[in-house]
């Protein structure tokens, strides 16, 4: 490993206060160091920015990207919670609702169910119901591939994005982590901020410095140009997409790559945009095939492409099993880069 | 009795037109008798009858291009009662004039080759089974023979599934589909294929494909103003176009081609293009597509061969039964160059380069009507005098229309010679997929300085077109100038008693 990489996991690994030192000498920052400045930009900025969740103040998360953030801000703004997500999601409510501008944890996404009533019943509708807006932030690190099971791995942002009210984020990139969860926290809508575990460490670039720079919700971002087909998807699928699209590169195909970034609201246009020009569309996402996120694009590309499609849109994404333990069965289980490169023959081959 | 298919003459020859019956209806016909003429993108053709008998029935009129396969005609022993009872039964096929949208049944014909998929080549290896097409209704196909108006030839068992884009394509910019080679697993006829025929002018990229129709052939992306004429109901296109299945919705801007019959002015005729017309222009169009076209010349001193053929031509054609030509000469010099620049020789096949042990000499003749290149195979491996032979032999069946198939295909260099029809100097365009093609244009008498005095001397230009991808300037100009030290240097004499 190299200097400049040790530094790196060791400054995400959450060593020292100021989350701009875990950079690189170069000006790179991982993901999770991305998360971690906008966070601490964003409660620099404005006072009403707090933190609230399991293990994030004196332990500094369980992730670390909180690390040395209840040095610097306080308890009062730093708050340790006991283990219970619904408590957690029905103070970011309640004190959202009275013009506090809440940052909740939760240890792992998967365990956001547990808060699920407050985020759906409550956080969802309040603004439409009331006429008060609820700006709240719930961020959660998602995703699978690191081995950590059932319970560790899940994708939860279609029961979100299927809930009218909320803005569900899926970032992949450090850059746009940053900017997205401070366009986050500077929302006036209730807000799930999905961190892909799997890219945490992994994933590192230069990151804007700027204080207000921002990335903005509800705009997708093509990664890569192609002309053959357009791979759409989001998360750390991106990453296997774009791996898939340079090995395809040598075979003559040319794959365009289209990174969602938000959830919802859902930018269609540029989806649609890319797909009158290749034609072809593999949806690619890591939430359970059956009804997940791809299947609302692939269904949107259906109805509103229609007449630009030269193969029917496909899907590739997990079957609608638990994500297996078994690290053979937790490879079957994710769409790989020979796994994309064999659906975009197909595509092809249509 | 015995069914009289198209034939399928030279491997890519996917249709072919029936010009003329040699037999009418009940007459007697014994085996391997000249049955019926055929026209194809290949070659013209007499076909004789696969039986002995009677021809009991004709099912395909002189004038109609069908499909490789299609069943033409019935040879029987004559005891079904050719004629009457039978042809009231089955509809007789109209005549070419009226039969553009009426075609029969049509017994599917071979799968087309299926070109590799337009997106990268493992792909279609990979994964043999396409998904099932939720989107595009592949029953096209099976109601095809009732809706003739959309129906398309079948050049593979998926040409006739149209995706949304095609669709869409096709209609904004008057893309007659029935034209379009599909190079999609199957035949199908995909995105890539219609942007094609739209910058082409919806002539299909091989020339392969029959499809193309003359005066159709203009860009149809120039959309301009002076109405190109549409051909009328043509013979040599029995399908009608499926591009128009859409009414034109009245706000459409009138950029497209009008459908609109031919209209000639009264000092103008229209004259449809023969299939050998269209064939010819579908591949000089693609010629000029695909390759990086440059050109050299060269000037050979012919003065010696001149003086030798003098000598020796009353001999040779008393001899031999033709006349001994230039062509022979030229030929057997390039033969030679060539095994010496395997890559003038060679072809550039996707990304990869073919080289040859071999050359198969195309040698340009004209004909009536257009021009034929017959290959001659082997060529390096003949002397002066089998060239002699080997030319004159394909050149005379070639106007006679006696060439077979295989006989017009697999050149991998070619040789034009206008000269013939005085030309000094040429600008051919090679014969794909060859990488070059040599003009050698007219001989004549120049002053030139020999050992520093002037003398006259018979002179040639000989200068190639070649195709820059392949090959540079340096070895275009080194391969002429060896095939110009051949010429004028070779001992010809002893080539010519080795006959």
């Amino acid at each position: 490993m190299s200097q400049t990489a040790k530094q790196v996991e060791a400054g995400a690994a959450g060593h020292g206060a100021e989350p701009r030192g875990k950079r690189t000498d170069a000006g790179e920052a991982t993901y999770l160091v991305a998360i971690a400045e906008a966070i601490w930009e964003e409660m620099e900025r404005d006072e009403r920015v707090y933190l609230l969740g399991e293990d994030i103040g004196v332990y500094g998360g369980a992730f670390k990207v909180t690390e040395g953030f209840i040095e610097r801000f306080g308890t009062e703004r730093v708050m340790d919670t006991p283990i219970c997500e619904e408590t957690i999601m029905g103070m970011a409510v309640g004190s959202a609702m009275e013009g506090m501008r809440p940052i909740a944890e939760v240890q792992y996404a998967d365990f956001i169910a547990n808060g699920f009533d407050e985020l759906v019943n409550v956080a969802g509708k309040y603004h439409y119901r009331s006429g008060v807006p609820l700006p709240m932030v719930v961020r959660g690190p998602s995703g699978g591939g690191v081995r950590a099971s059932s319970f560790h791995s899940q994708n939860p942002e279609p029961w979100f994005a299927h809930t009218p009210g909320l803005k569900v984020l899926c970032p992949a990139f450090p850059s746009d982590a940053k900017g997205l969860l401070k366009s986050a926290i500077r929302d006036d809508n209730p807000t799930i901020f999905f961190e892909h575990k799997w890219i945490y460490r992994r994933i590192k670039e230069i990151v804007p410095e700027e204080l207000d720079f921002t990335v903005p919700i509800g705009s997708a971002n093509v990664r890569r140009e192609g002309s053959d087909i357009s791979i759409v998807t989001y998360g750390a699928m991106v990453h296997k997409a774009l791996d898939a699209a340079a090995e395809l590169e040598h075979k003559g195909v040319s794959v365009e790559v289209v990174d969602l970034r938000t959830i919802t609201p859902l930018d269609t246009e540029t989806i649609l945009r890319s797909i009158e020009k290749t034609s072809r569309a593999l949806v690619l996402y890591e939430s359970h095939r059956f009804l997940g996120v791809g299947a609302e694009v692939a269904a949107t590309i259906a109805e509103d492409a229609f007449q630009h499609l030269d193969a029917p849109v496909m899907r590739l994404a997990p079957p609608n099993v638990p994500v297996p333990f078994s690290p053979a069965l937790e490879d079957a289980f994710l769409p790989d880069v020979a796994d994309i490169e064999q659906a975009v023959d197909r595509l092809a081959a249509w | 009795m015995a069914n009289v298919v198209m034939p399928q003459l030279g491997e890519t020859v996917l249709e072919g037109t029936v010009v003329r019956w040699l037999k009418q209806e009940g007459e007697r016909i014994t085996l391997d008798e000249p049955l019926f003429e055929i026209s194809t993108d290949k070659v013209d053709t007499e076909v004789p009858s696969p039986a002995e008998g009677v021809l009991e029935r004709i099912l395909v009129a002189e004038g109609q291009t069908v499909p490789v396969g299609t069943e033409l005609a019935i040879v029987g022993t004559g005891e079904s009662a050719a004629g009457e009872a039978l042809s009231e039964e089955v509809p007789r096929m109209a005549a070419p004039a009226e039969s553009a949208t009426e075609v029969p049944a049509i017994p599917a014909a071979p799968a087309a080759p299926v070109a590799s998929a337009p997106l990268g080549t493992s792909a279609a290896a990979e994964v043999p089974t396409p998904p099932p097409a939720p989107a595009v209704p592949e029953s096209v196909s099976d109601d095809a023979g009732t809706e003739a108006g959309e129906r398309l030839p079948d050049r593979g068992p998926r040409s006739a599934i149209l995706s949304p884009v095609v669709r869409r394509l096709a209609r904004e910019h008057d893309v007659d589909l029935a034209r379009v080679r599909g190079t999609g697993p199957g035949g199908r006829i995909t995105r890539h294929d219609v942007e094609g025929a739209i910058v082409v002018g919806n002539v299909p990229p091989d020339g392969e494909s029959a499809a193309l129709s003359a005066p159709e052939a203009a860009p149809a992306i120039a959309a301009e103003p002076p109405p190109v004429a549409q051909a009328p109901p043509s013979a040599v296109t029995p399908v009608a176009s499926v591009s128009t299945p859409a009414a034109p919705s009245s706000n459409e801007p009138a950029v497209t081609r009008p459908e609109a019959p031919v209209v000639a002015n009264e000092d103008e005729e229209v004259q449809p293009l023969s299939h050998l017309r269209r064939a010819i222009a579908g591949h000089m169009l693609q010629s000029t597509q695909t390759a990086a076209r440059a050109w050299t010349l060269v000037e050979v001193d012919m003065e010696r061969i001149v003086r030798l053929r003098e000598r020796v031509k009353e001999a040779f054609a008393a001899r031999e039964g033709f006349k001994l030509t230039y062509m022979p000469f030229v030929t057997r010099a390039t033969n030679e160059a060539l095994l010496e620049f395997p890559m003038v020789n060679a072809e550039l096949r996707g990304q990869d380069l073919i080289l040859r042990r071999h050359v198969h000499m195309g040698i340009a003749v004209s004909i009536d009507g257009g021009l034929i290149v017959p290959v001659v195979r082997n060529g390096d491996e003949m002397n002066l005098v089998g060239l002699a032979r080997a030319i004159d032999d394909l050149a005379t069946r070639a106007r006679g229309k006696q060439l077979q198939p295989d006989e017009v295909h697999g050149s991998t260099f070619s040789i034009t010679n206008p000269g013939a029809y005085g030309s000094l100097s040429s600008l051919p365009i090679i014969n794909q997929p060859n990488s070059a093609i040599l003009s050698f244009d007219a001989i004549e008498k120049r002053p030139v300085v020999v050992d520093d005095a002037i003398a006259i001397r018979h002179r040639v230009y000989l200068s190639m077109s070649w195709d820059h991808r392949v090959i540079d300037g340096a070895m275009a100009t080194l391969f002429l100038t060896r095939v110009k030290e051949h010429l004028e240097t070779w001992d010809w004499d002893e080539d010519l008693d080795h006959g």
